[in-house]
């Protein structure tokens, strides 16, 4: 994998670009939204799922910046972290939800956080979009294959 | 909570972000009928809010969560005047799959919504 970059590198936040950036703005306001209120509500049922949960959203808004204003090597960063977040967690939550702190694993619930089943309870676009934006960044010239 | 209000609010909202994202994606770029029919899911949305402020002292509490409710609505009710913004900024095809994604975030958040007041899981 090479970070290196055209001279006149096309931007991320174009074209195309501007529909993720839109999905990653919904998503991330939508992460953030529950994740503020699960913190607020209830933190004391699953410390460890609602601090991730708020980790994810704080990532994802990042991720949306960095694709917005073409800040390849953070909008990189970002959604590799997501991709290994979503896999990483999404499988625990799935074989081991007691180890989260998870009671259910109903990906509508209350505890229930964007990571949850692979990010089912969002119609599983937490799976989905970082490898839409792996695409798009190499597609972009900065990832190579 | 009024359930038809509902049913009309997330109607409105997946029309209209199916004809946003289908136009968008023919290569249209935004015009003042996609616009306006994101303006119409945004009226929807405060006549919503309206509602939910009405609801409780008119003998219509919900079974949910008020604040989990109150988060989804005032996110929801951000959604469109952004994507309108957007697209007044940049007038390209994509803009116009913008507005269609955002509609459809809003239907599918409106139904979570409808969830959340009437019912609680778990």
């Amino acid at each position: 994998m090479s970070t290196e970059s055209p001279p006149t590198p096309p931007r991320t936040g174009t074209g195309a670009g501007r529909v993720l950036v839109a999905v990653y703005a919904i998503l991330a306001i939508a992460a953030t939204g529950r994740s503020v209120f699960q913190i607020i509500d209830r933190f004391g049922e699953a410390p460890i799922a609602f601090s991730l949960s708020a980790v994810a959203a704080v990532v994802y808004v990042v991720a949306t910046v960095a694709l917005a204003l073409g800040w390849r090597r953070v909008a990189l960063a970002t959604i590799c972290f997501e991709l290994a977040g979503v896999l990483l967690i999404g499988t625990i939550s799935v074989l081991a939800p007691a180890l989260l702190g998870l009671d259910s694993l109903d990906p509508f619930g209350r505890q229930a956080t964007v990571w949850s089943a692979f990010g089912a309870g969002y119609l599983l676009v937490p799976l989905v979009l970082p490898v839409l934006g792996l695409l798009w960044l190499r597609r972009r010239g900065l990832v190579r294959a | 909570m009024i359930a038809g209000f509902t049913v009309a609010l997330v109607g409105v909202a997946l029309l209209a972000g199916l004809f946003c994202a289908a136009l968008g994606l023919a290569g249209r770029k935004p015009s003042d009928i996609t616009l306006a029919s994101l303006a119409l899911v945004e009226v929807l949305l405060v006549a919503q809010i309206v509602i939910a402020i009405i609801a409780p002292s008119a003998g219509n509490p919900p079974t949910g969560n008020l604040l989990e409710f109150w988060v989804y609505l005032v996110t929801a009710a951000i959604i469109p005047p952004l994507a309108v913004f957007w697209a007044l900024v940049e007038r390209t095809r994509w803009s116009t799959v913008v507005l269609g994604v955002g509609a459809l975030a809003v239907a599918v958040m409106s139904y979570r919504m409808y969830q959340i007041w009437t019912v609680q899981l778990a």
